[in-house]
């Protein structure tokens, strides 16, 4: 059978600073070694799309790194870090992990889903939050914690999240 | 070597062997499923746990290599206790629905179970579910089953060299899958049925008909290309199944193309001849076999005492047995005529006197994969043979140079080194650029006339780099393919094909058609040479010729004359203007009944006992599977019986093997020569128009057997319409994706909606001959016209 070969190019969705970021991620590694970059490029290209991606991304980041298609969904299926489904502006990550647990998250993630009326993998009304469960983030000693960007936010109250979410635009 | 104890058997193994290898050697059998020999070791599914002495912990047996003392227990208490726990942990997720499963009876994950499962499950709690995907029509999915070991993800990787099946998620939402379902495109995508341990992929076709064990399994050979894959067939009350492959190393390994897995739904197509049919004042009437024959025959004789016996010929499939082509040439010559023709998509006859005895592959199959440089001349090799496509691959894959001098820049699972992707009247001119440059750099004396061929510059950097690492290749091989045996200049192809091989010191191999288009030559089916390529006092006329002069009687054997010739219009001509036409067949097409008289319902290759010879010349005989359908009988007995009534000599055979020791004793070792002394060949021209069809036969469109089984037309269905050109050309037109276009083609017109593809060179329409209404056509390689509807 004929492998498609009419599809498509979808290299246009990656923009160009997009691409001379990932370019500097493929240096990295020995000239045949581009599929390396596959975790940086996901990052890149979920970071300038609203924080998610899609096949058509994914697609895009599999030509201009010339895998197959379906190794570069391997990846971004495997790893929890990589969205696809649309995300909040800014994405809650909470950890329910044992230190966490023994300390109190859920109590932290009862109250984040009533304050912002949403469950895990949802999205606010106006787009600006999204909830997610996330495992052991390693700051177990500040437990309870969550993540939001790249700010860890530890030892957690009820006033503490309200506090945190007031102030973030 | 190293000396190694398993279960208390002392073995001498290869350094660098695994355990599980040693061991399978030994005959110690140890679980497994993630395991393959042809594959790489995955080490994921954790089932081959065993004890070795002063290790920890039990190891893989498949990932644990071999040292010297090692001291290994399959079977102790704490090995036992290991694979026990490794089955117990892959039973948690595995939904136990044997009973409805397609696998069950044949499934490796039931047999271990037997041998290491509990009887009961101690896990109570919910089981994950996974969607079955539409891998398309011939893979049947049953997601939820899967162990995740990853062998058919390997294969897809390794073997078949197309990354389409993939894990994607984790842990527990883990899944195997296309994650956009997809068909698999692969030409030996069925291999993953065999390689599943489980039935989380079965055979879409084969679905809910049968259980493994109410089947029996009879040894028998694919009938479809040049390589005769070993296969078995799957038969129950009288019917054949299915089809899975009989491994042999030196043929097709493991695998079969997915064309040979398949094909065996034709057989049962509504369309068999079960009776023998005559046509009486233009209604055709089922009849006796008595009858049948009695017509046939004198129908036949008439011809030669009206007409002389030079007005008789014969065309045969080229995928007909050994046993019924050479009868047939034997009925021809006994009756005076040498017209015996199975080359029916041949179109240039013109050196057939300096053909080999028999186009052979010039190298063992296996051999193939270890030459350093493979030039591939008209070949589309994955769709033409599919196994001898695997073995470039796997030259490939171990480093070997591959390029091509094609129509078309075919789509390979291997990467080409250099391409000449040309318009078919540039064949030549670029095989004599390579040629050039090999007498350039060997130093030869520069054959005369070659000068003249070479017309393209610019070709010239690629022909350079193909003519020298040919030359330094040291193992290296030119393969001829369809597209350069059916070309219009095929003597020009195969003498300057000839020449490189030669310059280059490289084999030249020919990838014939059908399953005995070698078997033929060494049968003596065609006109110019008897069996074993022996003389004959006046050759006989070629296809071209029969068709140029118009025939007064036929016999036509496997030979859908719309569908199976080169020129299918010319040929229908022929047999409508000829006064008897004898047609051996296990169909009824539209076309036999148009212009047969009498037909005779023959047995397909399931139902009788034959032989196929292939590329590498290797005589491979088959039993009957299954007992004749209807009254249709193998085509050696019919054959048998009317030398018989024609009174010839000779025809006293009383099995299918007397034909065959016959025919081995009078040929004896045939010679395998393909070599070719230099004559300069006619430069050659297609001629007139800017535009030229290049039309070649699809890969479920190459005999009357796959052009009826219904999932494999479904498969090539996603092909699309099969009418392409490039987008400069559409551009030229006016045309965009999927327009109509009005085409020309000699005294035919039609209305064709296009497909653009950037494979095609600009000046030519690729049409896959067969599927598009473009077979309605004229012929193959000829002038084209096209304009805007
Ligand atoms: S589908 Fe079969 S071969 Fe593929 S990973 Fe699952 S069990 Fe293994
Ligand atoms: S368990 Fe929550 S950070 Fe480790
Ligand atoms: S067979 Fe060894 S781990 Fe699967």
């Amino acid at each position: 059978m004929n492998a498609q070969v009419k599809e498509m190019s979808k290299l246009a969705l990656l923009t160009a600073a997009d691409l001379k970021e990932i370019d500097s991620e493929i240096a990295k590694y020995p000239e045949e070694q581009r599929q390396s970059a596959v975790m940086a490029a996901l990052r890149i290209v979920q970071d300038s799309n609203q924080g998610s991606l899609n096949q058509d991304l994914m697609d895009a980041v599999a030509e201009y790194l010339r895998m197959p298609p379906i190794a570069v969904y391997e990846v971004a299926t495997f790893y929890s870090m990589y969205e696809h489904k649309p995300v909040g502006k800014h994405k809650v990550c909470v950890c329910t992990n044992i230190s966490c647990m023994l300390r109190g998250s859920d109590g932290i993630v009862s109250h984040l889903k009533q304050r912002l009326g949403i469950s895990f993998g949802e999205v606010t009304e106006d787009g600006k939050f999204s909830l997610k469960e996330v495992e052991c983030l390693g700051a177990c000693c500040g437990a309870p914690m969550f993540q939001i960007g790249k700010q860890y936010y530890e030892n957690l109250t009820p006033a503490k999240v309200d506090e945190i979410l007031d102030n973030l635009d | 070597m190293v000396t190694i104890e398993i279960d208390g058997i002392e073995l001498k193994v290869n350094n660098g062997s695994m355990l599980i290898e040693a061991a399978d050697e030994a005959g110690i059998r140890i679980p497994r499923f993630c395991y393959h020999k042809k594959l790489s070791i995955a080490a994921n599914c954790r089932m081959c746990l065993v004890e070795v002495e002063k290790a920890a912990k039990p190891l893989p047996a498949c990932a644990t290599p071999v040292t010297e003392g090692m001291k290994v227990h399959t079977r102790s208490p704490k090995a036992l206790a290991a694979q026990k726990s490794v089955m117990e942990f892959l039973l948690i997720n595995h939904p136990l629905d044997c009973p409805i499963c397609d696998q069950g009876g044949e499934c490796e994950l039931q047999d271990v179970a037997m041998g290491y499962g509990g009887d009961v499950s101690k896990y109570a709690e919910k089981k994950r579910v996974v969607r079955e995907k539409d891998i398309g029509p011939l893979i049947a999915t049953d997601m939820t089953r899967c162990i995740h070991c990853t062998r058919c993800v390997r294969f897809g990787d390794e073997i078949a060299g197309l990354r389409e099946l993939g894990a994607t998620g984790r842990g527990e939402h883990m899944e195997i899958g296309t994650y956009i379902s997809k068909a698999v495109s692969s030409e030996m995508s069925g291999n993953v049925i065999d390689v599943c341990p489980v039935g989380a992929l079965t055979s879409k076709p084969f679905r809910y008909s049968a259980r493994a064990w109410e089947m029996r399994q009879y040894e028998s050979i694919a009938p479809h290309d040049c390589i005769g894959s070993n296969i078995y067939l799957h038969t129950r009350r009288g019917r054949v199944m299915r089809v899975v492959p009989r491994e042999n190393e030196a043929v097709n390994e493991t695998w079969i193309s997915d064309r040979d897995r398949y094909s065996y739904e034709g057989l049962y197509s509504a369309d068999r001849l079960t009776v023998p049919m005559m046509n009486v004042d233009g209604e055709w009437r089922e009849t006796e076999w008595d009858t049948a024959l009695e017509a046939a025959v004198s129908g036949l004789k008439d011809v030669v005492d009206h007409s002389g016996a030079p007005q008789l010929g014969a065309l045969i499939g080229p995928s007909t047995t050994l046993e019924e082509m050479y009868q047939v040439q034997k009925i021809l010559r006994g009756l005076g005529s040498d017209n015996i023709e199975h080359r029916l998509r041949q179109r240039d006859f013109s050196d057939q006197d300096a053909a080999p005895a028999f186009p052979w592959l010039g190298t063992p199959l296996a051999a193939l994969e270890t030459a350093n440089a493979i030039l591939l001349v008209g070949s589309d090799i994955r769709r033409e043979q599919p196994i001898a496509g695997h073995r470039v691959r796997k030259a490939h894959v171990a480093g070997a140079a591959v390029f091509a001098v094609n129509p078309v820049d075919y789509d390979f699972n291997f990467a080409l080194e250099h391409k000449l992707v040309v318009d078919p009247r540039r064949m030549t001119s670029a095989l004599a650029a390579i040629a050039r440059h090999l007498v350039t750099i060997t130093g030869a004396t520069n054959p005369a006339g070659l000068d003249k061929l070479v017309q393209s510059p610019e070709y010239d950097t690629a022909a350079r780099a193909i003519a020298e690492r040919l030359r330094q290749a040291g193992r290296s091989t030119l393969l001829l393919g369809a597209s350069a045996i059916n070309h219009q200049n095929f003597a020009a192809i195969r003498m300057l094909s000839a020449l490189i091989a030669e310059l280059s010191g490289s084999t030249l191999g020919y990838l014939s058609d059908g399953a005995n288009g070698s078997g033929a030559w060494i049968a003596g089916a065609v006109p110019h040479r008897g069996p074993g390529a022996q003389a004959v006092q006046t050759s006989g006329k070629n296809l071209a010729q029969m068709q140029g002069s118009g025939m007064a009687g036929m016999l036509l054997v496997n030979c859908e004359p719309d569908l199976d010739l080169a020129e299918p219009q010319s040929t229908m001509q022929m047999l409508k203007k000829a006064e008897f036409v004898v047609a051996l067949s296990s169909y009824k097409s539209p076309a036999l009944l148009n212009s047969a008289s009498v037909l005779l319902p023959i047995t397909p290759f399931s139902e009788m006992p034959g032989t196929f010879v292939n590329a590498e010349g290797r005589w491979q005989s088959f039993e009957p599977a299954v007992a004749p359908m209807g009254e249709a009988r193998p085509g050696w007995k019919i054959l048998r019986v009317m030398g018989n009534l024609f009174d010839l000599s000779g025809f006293d055979y009383m099995s299918a093997v007397e034909i065959r020791d016959e025919l081995q004793k009078l040929v004896g070792d045939v010679a395998k020569d393909n070599s070719l002394a230099w004559r300069a060949p006619e430069a050659g021209q297609i001629d007139g128009g800017t535009l030229v069809s290049i039309s070649d036969i699809p890969i479920y469109s190459v005999d009357a057997l796959v052009r009826r089984a219904p999932a494999l037309q479904k498969a090539q269905k996603l092909l699309g319409p099969g009418f392409r050109i490039s987008a400069a050309l559409a551009r030229k037109i006016g045309l965009k994706d999927s327009q109509e276009v009005k085409v020309k083609q000699g005294d035919r017109e039609a209305r064709i909606a296009v497909e653009i593809d950037d494979r095609v060179p600009e000046s030519c329409v690729w049409i896959h001959a067969d599927i598009s209404d473009a077979s309605k056509l004229g012929a193959g390689y000829a002038p084209i016209v096209l304009e805007k509807a």
